[in-house]
Order: structure tokens, then sequence, then C-alpha cells
């Protein structure tokens, strides 16, 4: 023992060395081989990465910047390419390549029948390279390396079947709406080095420790809004959140662990990465929680009236990592973490649960035409369950302790942002369960041949769901509020990484704590009643009118987008082609030439060729020069 | 002597290209191309230690002298030109030109010219170089460009030659305030116009910088470009893209900063204005273009605004930034050509809505397609990213006024550049497939060549310091 972090270059190494294998050699390689080469890299970067958290986990560990080599110097301008192993990034690690195991696993037999199933996993391990850099840089350069690598990943696979231009629409605005995203961190990062002279984690934490450069706390509210406008883009924020439900047009595994469990919680990392700024930065921490409440809130009301599986699932995403921001706005760093960790485990389980249920009834993803799917998926359907109680915040599942700790945390900051963000968690119930009552309970609503063609997946599906849903149920255990016993395992281990915890526990919580126990089982009793009335149904209409339609529509939110950005640029850039560039400088340069060729013909005319003409110009000439002389020399 | 070879072996096998006939023209000129790679290389090598000059008297009466000095900079140069033109002739082994002997032989001048102008240390010869460079290309252009090319070449003609005689006019008056005889040396006339009144300097600031705004170009000197390239054949376009606006941005790193500072200082932030003005302009042009060429260019304008902008800066990251972005781009945007001339190659037209499918019928060359164009958005771990990164930082620890609102502004060029980029990539890459008139992927010569572009893509954008530490020397001493 001890080792395993002088090895942490293997971590993102083996991912990088499948996809130069599955990569250079796709054409030649046999699919099931392309499969095997995919997950033996996660699986071994796993393993190293198991090695490496509980190397961690020892009281003893020192944090230690690792440089591998330099990558920019210039003067006194230095970026090593760095990697820096403590609590908070051995904790992703186990993140990436644990469920990125199960995910590659799952893929091996849901891309099967893929002609392009090489490529696929050459992506997937290209992404877990980039994600596993993003995590493990010492430098904001280094993540943002990652940062940019998995948004390339997470556009190449959004258009992986690209032959549907609706598709690579899809990709495209993803990699476009984060580059607006980027542009804040890089901004951020400038402004850090303008003030700080550095990127590194470790001297710039420093700096802001013990400040001797006079750092106004505007600027520490800059650098911190700059940089979370990043974590906007990459974590499907309001306003640049639209890009996400339009990822779901790339394979469901994708939206598994890379639109739900690794790459958007990026901008958690971020954060909880610079808690040392944030805490300098009242301003932007109270942006970050507004932001976030209102993404969750409005991401959820959109959920209500989604009819694709993966849509409710998407805007469900968008609005559980508005939650974690809304934990990171008041401070509370390590619960932002937990719930990323449980929603890892909860989402990865019920996009896989969703992909289960597309593959079996042949690609339909509409969840009206779906029902009663309980009894011929049986594994998918309990699993599924497990998930939706999960996110619903079912006492003691994981979704039930990291909610309940968001929740105590915004309690004492804001109430106001309490009672919304309650509320945003009963929507959340309700979307989830209308969900789940459309497609496993009631009668089933789709065609005769693909009621045929029903069948449960096979074990590399299944066996990954099970696996899911064990951990979705007991994940909530490292921290379980006292008042059940529990310990705060993770905000310990976290605190290696300086990460502030959150003290969530004194005598008046306890009862707190019992009535949202309380309220939740209730609660939860009476929407399981409700949506059961409402969707364990035979025939039901997916149409909408009113109010509903405005939400089935998403507030038409990208609608507003179109007109406001995306048309007036087009227009603007029309504009400045057709008219200033080829009618305004490109017709004064023409204009010029044109005048100098006209003033060329009317200078020939005076070439005349007659002596007497031109003597007359001569006398002419010396007058003219007499006469200027003549006054001038006065 | 060395550096005499530099220039000597295109220049000998230039002329003697002309009597050759056939395909020995292309073999002549590939083998030129490699040799003078392979010096530029040595060249390069040697700089580390320490560089190397040479001096040979040449019109003493005139006061001017073959003087030759390949510094960092300049050796960076030689061996972008080095590795430039000899992908182009690797990966035009395959097509067949009208009259090659005289078409190789106008190339290689080129690169004799440019080669001449890179290293010069002495005005006189530094003009004559410059027009060297451009002379083959005008020839080029208009025999063996495209259908309104005499129009265009004509524009290009008077635009780049206005600009060539004031820079001419400036210097000659440069040489006359030097110290005793006029004398054209780099020394001589730096200290001649740094001591010059700053009246004076402010108007011979633009006498000189006019003819480099052109070449680079810089809005609203630029409307020759897009045409120009969009007429020329292939291998002169990317002369002219990869290698003659980096003329332009050397030339005012050597021949402007250090020869007015006072004008300088008072223009500076003109400049910066209308460079990062430009990057917007260039790059919402082109997200409306059609024609990949046109689409290439305008995004070429924007990429060359943002080495302007910093050139005014004045900070030494983003001076380094400069040497980096001009040797990277050099590189994408070779490949990018090269790609371009094969699209055109195989379905006959550079219309994007005419094409598509590429991920399905030519897989290899769609990859590379995808990889050049990631390094043209400055992806990071692609060559382009650590230019970028260190241009901005330039911009934003810059002199100019307003330094943070310039950065933003000339920041909305990410965002744009991805966005007329994907749409490139979309349109042709992907989608259904648009049946070929030659169904091929890459052929043998065109995959080396396409190869050695990404290997360096790839290479520089993980281990820049080569590159970082060839000029971080001179970077500095042009700031200073």
């Amino acid at each position: 023992m001890g080792n395993f972090s002088q090895l942490v270059y293997l971590v993102p190494l083996f991912p990088l060395m499948g996809f130069l294998i599955n990569g250079l050699f796709w054409k030649r390689m046999p699919k099931s081989m392309g499969g095997v080469i995919g997950c033996v890299a996660i699986l071994l970067s796993f393993i190293v990465s198991l090695g490496i958290f509980f190397e961690v986990k020892n009281p003893a560990f020192q944090v230690e910047p690792k440089v591998l080599f330099d990558f920019i110097k210039s003067g006194d301008f230095y970026i090593p390419f760095a990697f820096q192993v403590d609590a908070l990034s051995s904790l992703f690690l186990l993140i990436i390549t644990g469920i990125g195991f199960l995910i590659h696993v799952y893929s091996t037999s849901y891309m099967h029948d893929d002609e392009g199933m090489v490529k696929y996993f050459a992506y997937l391990n290209l992404f877990v390279f980039f994600m596993l850099l993003l995590v493990l840089g010492a430098n904001y350069v280094v993540m943002f390396i990652g940062w940019e690598g998995v948004g390339l990943c997470s556009y190449l696979l959004i258009g992986f079947w690209f032959k549907n231009r609706d598709y690579t629409n899809a990709g495209k605005k993803a990699f476009i709406m984060n580059r607006i995203g980027d542009l804040g961190f890089l901004v951020g990062m400038l402004l850090i080095v303008f003030n700080f002279h550095t990127l590194s984690y470790h001297e710039f934490f420093d700096k802001l420790h013990n400040s001797q450069t006079i750092v106004t706390t505007s600027t520490y509210n800059w650098i911190a809004i700059c940089l979370f406008i990043g974590a906007m883009g990459k974590s499907a924020q309001v306003p640049l959140y639209t890009w996400l439900p339009d990822a779901m047009a790339g394979p469901t595994p994708v939206s598994a662990l890379i639109h739900a469990a690794t790459m958007v919680t990026a901008g958690i990392y971020m954060i909880v990465r610079s808690n040392a700024l944030y805490d300098l930065a009242p301003m932007a921490l109270d942006l970050v929680a507004t932001i976030g409440l209102i993404t969750a809130l409005l991401a959820a009301t959109i959920a209500l009236y989604q009819n694709d599986i993966k849509k409710v699932l998407a805007y469900s995403t968008v609005s559980q990592l508005g939650f974690m921001f809304l934990a990171l706005g008041v401070g509370a760093y390590t619960t932002g973490v937990f719930h990323v960790m449980t929603h890892a485990f909860f989402k990865a389980l019920l996009f896989l649960g969703a992909g289960s249920v597309i593959h079996a009834m042949g690609g339909e993803q509409d969840i009206t035409r779906m029902g009663g799917l309980r009894k011929k998926l049986p594994i998918t359907y309990f699993t599924f369950l497990i998930g939706v109680l999960a996110i619903s915040g079912f006492p003691f599942t994981s979704g039930f302790v990291s909610k309940d700790e968001i929740l105590m945390a915004v309690y004492e900051h804001n109430k106001l942002y309490f009672y919304l963000a309650a509320f945003a968690a009963v929507l959340t119930a309700i979307y989830m369960f209308r969900l789940f009552m459309l497609v496993f309970m009631g009668g089933f609503r789709g065609t005769e041949d693909q009621e045929h063609h029903l069948h449960e997946s096979p074990a590399a599906i299944t066996i990954p769901l099970i696996i899911l849903a064990i951990l979705s149920l007991v994940g909530g255990f490292v921290q379980l509020p006292n008042l059940f016993h529990g310990h705060d395992y993770l905000n310990e281990f976290l605190a290696g990484a300086k990460i502030p915890a959150y003290i969530h526990e004194d005598a008046s919580t306890a009862m707190k704590e019992m009535t949202i126990f309380g309220a939740t089982v209730a609660g939860l009793l009476i929407i399981f009643i409700a949506t059961r009335k409402a969707f364990a149904v035979k025939q039901f209409d997916g149409n909408y009118t009113g109010f509903k339609k405005v939400l089935a529509n998403k507030w038409y939110v990208d609608e507003l987008y179109d007109t406001i950005i995306v048309r007036p640029i087009e227009s603007l850039s029309n504009l400045l082609d057709k008219f200033a560039e080829k009618k305004g400088i490109d017709g004064i340069v023409n204009g010029v030439g044109k005048t100098v060729k006209w003033g060329g013909d009317r200078l020939r005319l005076l070439q005349s060729g007659q002596v007497g003409f031109y003597i007359f110009i001569m006398v002419l000439g010396i007058v003219v020069l007499f006469t200027l002389s003549f006054f001038w020399i006065k | 002597m060395v550096l005499l070879l530099l220039i000597l072996i295109p220049l000998i096998t230039g002329i003697v290209s002309f009597a050759v006939k056939g395909d020995g023209a292309k073999a002549l000129a590939l083998i030129s191309s490699i040799l003078t790679l392979g010096v530029s290389a040595y060249v390069s090598g040697a700089n580390y230690t320490a560089p190397i000059t040479y001096n040979h008297d040449w019109i003493p009466i005139l006061g001017t002298q073959l003087s030759f000095v390949a510094d960092g900079m300049s050796s960076m140069l030689c061996l972008l030109t080095g590795i430039v033109v000899m992908v182009v002739m690797i990966s035009n082994v395959n097509k067949d030109v009208e009259s090659p002997g005289a078409f190789y032989g106008f190339l290689l001048l080129s690169q004799a010219g440019l080669m001449g102008v890179f290293l010069a240390y002495d005005a006189l010869v530094f003009y004559v170089f410059w027009e060297l460079a451009l002379i083959p290309v005008y020839f080029l252009c208009s025999r063996w460009g495209g259908e309104k090319r005499i129009q265009v070449t004509f524009k290009f003609f008077i635009y780049t030659f206005v600009g060539s005689l004031m820079m001419l006019a400036g210097l000659i008056y440069l040489s006359m305030q030097t110290q005793g005889l006029s004398s054209y040396s780099w020394p001589d006339i730096v200290r001649a116009g740094a001591s010059l009144p700053e009246a004076t300097q402010h108007w011979l600031f633009w006498l000189i910088f006019i003819a480099f705004a052109i070449k680079m170009p810089i809005f609203p000197f630029h409307t020759w470009q897009p045409d120009t390239y969009e007429q020329s054949p292939t291998p002169v376009t990317i002369i002219l893209s990869a290698l003659m606006v980096k003329m332009g941005l050397y030339a005012v790193l050597r021949w402007l900063l250090p020869v007015v500072p006072a004008g300088v200082a008072y223009w500076s932030d003109t400049v910066v204005v209308l460079s990062v003005i430009g990057i917007v302009y260039a790059s919402c042009i082109a997200i409306v273009q059609t024609d990949m060429k046109r689409l290439v260019a305008y995004s070429s304008i924007a990429h060359m605004g943002l080495m302007c902008a910093v050139a005014f800066s004045h900070s030494n990251i983003g001076m380094h930034g400069i040497m980096i972005q001009m040797f990277n781009h050099g590189i994408t945007i070779t490949g990018m050509w090269l790609i371009i001339s094969m699209v055109e190659n195989r379905w006959g037209t550079r219309d994007m809505t005419k094409l598509g499918g590429m991920a399905t019928s030519a897989p290899k060359m769609a990859i590379a397609f995808v990889i050049i164009s990631l390094a043209s958005v400055a992806l990071p771990l692609t060559n382009g990213f650590i230019g970028e990164f260190m241009l901005f930082n330039g911009l934003f620890s810059g002199t100019e006024s307003n330094h943070i609102v310039m950065t933003v502004i000339a920041g909305l060029g990410i965002i744009l550049g991805a966005v007329y980029t994907l749409n490139m990539i979309q349109k042709t890459v992907y989608g259904a497939t648009v049946k070929m008139a030659i169904t091929k992927d890459l052929s043998v010569n065109e995959f080396i060549g396409v190869a050695i572009i990404i290997i360096l893509i790839i290479f520089l954008g993980v281990y820049p310091k080569p590159l970082l530490d060839l000029t971080s020397e001179i970077a500095s001493m042009i700031v200073k």
C-alpha cells in the first residue's frame, strides 16, 4: 500500500489507451472485442481508483500535486500538466470509473446491433479520459482541458447517429451553449492570473487565505461569477440549460453516463473545488443559490408534462442539478457533493432502466404508448421503482438522505428558498410517479407488434441495473443523520480536501428532521395514490391545452432564444455579408479603383501632343508658383 | 552560409523547374522542399545554442548588405515554411496541373522569397524578398486560378503593391535618417526610427503599417483576401494563408514595433480596436458563407485579428503566444485547405449545401477533417489551444485601454468560431450521403500529408515545450 497515488497517471491512461486502440483499429476490430477493450480499460481505472481512495482515506495521507510535465511555460507564467489526488478528486474518480464501468458493460449489450459499436466505445473511453483529467487536474487549465474535452465527447456522442440532422443539430447546440459557458470560465481564469499570477489550486487558495495582495470583494465576486457561468453551461443551469434535453438524441447509456451521472456534475465539482474563493464571494454564492433554485423549479414544472421517457429524465436531471447548486449556494459544499453521488446512482439507474424499456419497446420512447410493462420486464420494473423511490426521497433511500440534507441547509439560510425547494421536491415525486405509472402500471397502449416483442433485457443490462439499485437504496448511509443513528462519514472524508462540512445537527434539528420525515411519508403516499388513479390507465391522451400546453412546450424557451438570439445573429451576419462587406468596404475599394481609372482617363486627355498647349500650361504654372511664393514668403 | 542555402535551394530549383517538363518538375519540387525542410530544421535546432547569422556586401553605395539572422522567430517561421511547402508538394503528387514546370517553379520561387523575408536583417533585402515572394503568386493566381481569376488577381496585386510601395517609401525615409552614411541594416534602422520626433513617427507608422495590415489582413483592409483565396489553386491558397499572412505579422513584430515605438504607442489602441472589430465582423460573415473556401478565409481573418490585437497590447505572454500561434495557425489552416481541395476534387463542389455524408463515404478524410476543425476552434490538447490561451492572457494583461472589454469581445470569436466550424462539419461530414464523382478515401500521398498535419496538431497541443523554448527569448526581447 501507499503507492497508488503515485500511479494516479494510470487512471486516465487506461481509458486513453482504450480509445487509441479502438479508435485506430475501428475498421478491423470485431464488435465484441471493441466492447471488451472498452470495459477492461475502465475496470482497470476503477481498480486503481479504489486503491487511491483507500489510501486517501488514511489520515496520514498528504495532498501533493504531481507534475507530469511542463505544459505552458512563458517567463514567470507557468502551467504544469499536474494532477492532484485528494478526497474530492478520489471520490469523483470512484463515481466516474465505477458507474462508468457499469455503463460500459451495459453498452456491450445495448449497442450490440449498432454498426458503429467500436467507434462508440472509442468515444466513450475518450469521454472517461477527459472526465478524469477534469477532476484530477491540479490547476484550472487541466480542469479546462477536461472540461472542453468532455464537451467534445458529448458532442460526438449526441450526434452519434449522424445521418439524422436533428441529432447532429442537438450535438451542435450542446457544444455551442457550452462554449458560451466556457468563455465565462476562460475570463474567470484570466482574472485569476491577472490578480494572483497563478492558476494552480494550491497557490491560488494559499494566496486567498493569506491575502497580502489587495484584492477587493468585487473582484472575488467577478471571478466566482465568471467561473459559475462556465458551470451554468456544463451543468445545464438557467439560462444555459436547453441543450441538455436535446442531448437525449444520443444513445441512452450516453445519457446515463454523460448527461446524468458525470459530465453535468462538473460544474458542481468546480465550485466545490473553488470553495475557498466562493466563501469570499457572498454575492456570487447568492447567485448560485438563486439560479439553482430557479432551475430546480423550472425544470420540474416542465418535466410534469413531457411524454418522452428520456425527456422527463432529462428535465429531472436539470432540476436535480439545480438542487445541487442550491446546496452549494447556501454554503453546504459537502451536501452538494453528496447529492452528486446519490444522484449518480439513481439517475444512472433510471436512465439505464429507461434504456431497457426502450430496448424492449423496439426504440419507442413515447410513454403514452407504453403501460403495464411490469409483467414483461420484472427486473427493470423493480429496479426502476427503487430509482423512483430514491429520487422522490422515500425515507432511508439515498435520495432521501441527500435531499433532506439540502433542505435542512436551505432552511437555515433562507425560509422562502426552503419552501420553494420543498415544492420542487414535491413536483419531483409527482412527475416521477407519473412516469412510473404510465410506463409500468395500467394497460399496454402500444401496437400489437410491440407487445409481442416485449421481453426482459439480457444479463449485461440487468446486472448493472441491480447493482445501481442497491447503491440507490443504501448509498445514503454514508451520511445518515444522527437522529437515525448515522454518522457523517462523507463529511469527515471530504474534510481531507479542506472542504468545510455543513454541520446539520443540533438539538432543534431533530424536530425539523422528524417533521420532514413525516411530511415526506405522507406526501409520497398521497402522490402515489393520486398518480396511480390518474396514470395507471388503459387509455391515455398525451395532448395538453392551456397552461399545461405551455409546460409541455417547455415554457417556449427554445422559441424565445431562437427569436432573440439565433435569428438576430443570422440577420446581422447576412447584413454584414451582403451590405457592409460587399457594398460597403469592397464597394469603397472598388470605388477607389474606378476613380483612379476615371482620373487616369481624364488626365490622358491633357497629353494632347500640341506644343502650344504645353507652353500655355507651363506659363500658367510659373505664374501660379510666383504668386504663391510671393504671398508665402511674406 | 547555411542560411543562404534556405534561400538558394528553392531559388535554384525553382528556376531550373521552368525548364523541366511533366512529372520531373513535380519530383524536383518535392525533393527541393524536403531538402529545404531539412536545412530549416537544422537552423531551428542550432537556435537552441546560438542563432546563425550571415553577412555579405551587396550594394555598398546604397548602404545595404546581404544580411540574414535566424533568431527564434525567424527560424521558427522558416521551419513552418519548410513544413508547409513540403506538405503541399506531397499532397500534390497525384494531381496534374497545366505546365507543371512553371507552376512548381513559381511555387518554389515564392518559397525562396518567404525564406528571405523571414531571415532578412536589412531593410532593402527585406523589401526585395517581400516582392520576390509576392510576384510569383500573382502569376500563379492569374494563370492557374478559378473563373474570376483575372479580376481578382488584379485587385490583389493593386492592393498589395500599393502597400509595398508605401512601405518602401517609409524604409527609404528611415535609411536617410540613419547616422553617417545611409544604412538599411536592422539595428541602424531601429536606432534611426526610435530617435525620430513623435509627430514624424505618427505618420511614418501608417506608411509602413498599411502594407502589413493588408497582408495579414486587418479589418478593413481585408477584402482582397476571400476572393483571392477562393480563386487561387489550393497550393497557392495554402502559401497565401499559412505563410504570407505570417509575413505580415512577422513584419509588424520585426520592422514596425521596434522601429517606430512612439508611433506604435500612439496608434496601438486604434489597431487593437480595428482588430477586435475584425474578429467579430469576420466571424459573423463566416457564419453565412456556403462556400467552404470563403468560410475558412473569413475564419482566418478572425484568427489573425486576435494575433494582431495582441501584437499591439505589449505583453510578454501575449507576444510569446503570437509566436506559437503563427506556427500553429499555419499548420492547421494548411490541413483545412488540403481537406477542402480533396472535397472539391471528389464532389466537384465546395458548396456546403450540396455536400454531406463524408463520414460514410470517406471516413478517414472525415476524421481528419474533424480533428483539424477542432484545432481550428482551439480545443484543448490541440495546438490551437496553447496559442489562443496565451493570446487571451496577453490581451487581458496588455496595455491597451479597456483591456477587459476588448478581451471579452474578442472572446466572442471563440463562440462564433464554434458556430461556423461546426456548421461546416455538420453540412459536409454528417447527414445523408451525397454521391462522389470519384469514390475514394484518402490516397497514400494525401494520407501522408494529412498525417503530418495531424501529428503536429496533437503533438504541439500536448507538448508545446519545444516551440515555446525556441521562441521565448525573442518574444521577451520584442516586448522590451
